[in-house]
């Protein structure tokens, strides 16, 4: 069978990760911190906030929190593909059975079920601590963070297949990712941006997240959103064919 | 039945490199065949060209039958596989990597736990990857090469930097491996270790192989010289020695003799004079040449550079 092996692989990487000295508490514990501790102190302090930044609070912030965690899970992602290459981790692992997409799926699950976990968490304290009168439809909004994670994971994994070090791994994965996100409409309006940069954003496969997420949160229904979903489809289809040519186990 | 390994005119090169080049051997069923050189000589190149973890460029490679290129994965149920240098996950548990192991393949694997014990880690079934020493490492790669019972188990370098005492504990393992029927196929460029262990080795230098058998024939053809060293008060030693047939020097430093000679007959030939002249000897020693003065004759230079 083609996954022979995935649930213990999945399962033995959650426990190996749980392991690690920062893993569990720097993936999921830290951005549950700093969001609470960013909601006390602008949520107390601020005065009644202008129609745009309380629209930024409402919208813009979640869809941020949301994407930044799945932009991390990504780069972990990146990273551990490359430690486990440069170790010969991956070398061992191909001299077995174990198919390649194997090894690949069990990563993108572990990194799932931690963007789920972090973004549960996060809600779990938002609802104490940050009361903006939200009211967004929490699942299909993990719908949508899964489908645009999973786009993202994608081009990480593209990254993961070329990049030879994991310290340049992580770095050339910042470097993508982080200015995506600055072009992805999150700020500035897409109208608002002069013609060029508005062609280049709507290269960006953030910026079809980006308008994904901000949809599904505010309402829309699924349909104002097939383009968006084709797009982040279509990039997923792209990176995940060219990874899968340009791998290397070594 | 066949030849288990049958390898012919492989070739691989890296860019302007050529690793391996117009090699050809047998593996038969149950021996122990090591591919033996220095370092850098194409060792593993041939090997991962063999487990189908590297295409050549020409040639071709057959394994229990199968394609290792296009059969590879067919192929990775019935080998065991140890490469050199390898690493697992930091803080993967032994006894999780066993586990592990045991689901990848399909057939029915051997009994995890009894592996670990006669490999000597079931004190450290829960200790991590990383906190083992060099030889538990490379005893736990030997469990995960052993875990699907296989048919060819594959050893790349399997003792380099272990100890002599962990390596002699290795030895044995390997010899167990044997005794269970299967085929061993290992790479080394100790020569102890490969007049120990092997049943045939190949001898392999800048990517081709120089010259195949067990290693008493290559030590018998390639370096026939014999030297025997011995102690004695009898005045009549010298004399009587000189006459014995196939010797070539006899040398003598106050009561101390050294007989040099060749063939594999030198030393009966001399056991047989002395004891036909009543010589009364206090010391006898034999130095007979290795598959270290085989590679030294063969190359030019010594195996450790």
């Amino acid at each position: 069978m083609m996954l022979r092996g995935l649930w213990k692989l999945t399962w033995l990487e959650i426990k190996i990760f749980m392991r690690e000295p920062m893993g569990a508490v720097g993936a999921i514990l830290i951005p549950v911190l700093v969001f609470l501790g960013a909601g006390r102190i602008v949520g107390g302090r601020l005065p009644p906030p202008t129609f745009a930044a309380s629209n930024f609070i409402h919208v813009g912030l979640p869809v941020l929190a949301s994407l930044l965690i799945a932009i991390n899970a990504v780069i972990s992602l990146v990273t551990i593909i490359s430690i486990y290459r440069e170790g010969g981790i991956l070398k061992r692992l191909r001299a077995t059975p174990l198919r390649p997409q194997t090894i690949l799926t069990a990563h993108v699950i572990v990194k799932l079920l931690l963007t789920a976990a972090t973004l549960a968490l996060m809600v779990l304290a938002g609802k104490r601590y940050y009361p903006v009168g939200v009211h967004a439809p929490l699942f299909s909004f993990t719908i949508a963070l899964l489908i645009s994670t999973w786009s993202i994971l994608s081009i990480g994994f593209l990254i993961a297949s070329i990049v030879p070090t994991a310290r340049f791994a992580q770095l050339i994965g910042g470097f993508v990712m982080y200015p995506m996100l600055g072009f992805s409409g999150l700020f500035v309006p897409l109208a608002a941006l002069p013609p060029v940069l508005h062609a280049v954003a709507q290269a960006l496969p953030l910026t079809y997240a980006v308008a994904l997420l901000q949809g599904i949160w505010t309402g829309d229904p699924w349909s104002a959103h097939v383009g968006d979903i084709a797009a982040l489809a279509l990039v997923f289809v792209v990176c995940t064919a060219l990874s899968t040519k340009v791998f290397r186990w070594e | 039945m066949g030849p288990v390994i049958q390898v012919s005119g492989v070739r691989k090169t890296y860019g302007k490199t050529v690793a391996v080049d117009e090699v050809s051997f047998e593996v038969h069923d149950g021996e122990i065949f090591g591919l033996i050189g220095p370092n850098g000589a194409g060792k593993t190149t041939a090997m991962e060209c063999i487990e189908g973890l590297r295409t050549p460029d020409r040639g071709s490679i057959s394994v229990l039958g199968l394609d290792p290129f296009r059969q590879v994965y067919k192929l990775q149920d019935r080998i065991g596989v140890q490469l050199q240098q390898a690493q697992l996950q930091k803080r993967i548990k032994v006894w999780e990597a066993v586990d592990l192991w045991a689901t990848l393949y399909k057939k029915k694997s051997t009994d995890g736990e009894r592996l670990l014990e006669q490999l000597g880690l079931i004190d450290k079934r829960n200790a991590w990857f990383m906190n083992l020493s060099g030889g538990q490492k490379q005893r736990l790669f030997i469990a995960l090469a052993l875990i699907n019972d296989p048919e060819v188990v594959f050893l790349d370098e399997l003792t380099t930097g272990l100890d002599p005492q962990s390596r002699r504990a290795i030895w044995d393992l390997v010899r167990g491996i044997r005794e269970r029927g299967k085929t061993v196929f290992l790479t080394t460029h100790l020569m102890e270790e490969a007049e120990r262990l092997c049943n045939r080795v190949a001898i392999i230098e800048h990517g081709r192989i120089i010259d195949i058998d067990t290693p008493e024939s290559l030590v018998s053809r390639h370096c026939p010289e014999r030297t025997v060293v011995l102690a004695t008060d009898n005045p009549l030693a010298e004399e009587r020695l000189r006459s014995i047939p196939g010797m070539e020097s006899v040398t003598r430093s106050d009561s101390r003799f050294t007989i040099r000679g060749r063939g594999d007959d030198l030393v009966t030939e001399v056991i047989h004079c002395l004891s036909e002249n009543h010589i009364r000897v206090s010391d006898f020693r034999t130095i007979l040449p290795n598959l270290e003065d085989v590679f030294l004759k063969l190359t030019g230079h010594s195996i450790r550079e």
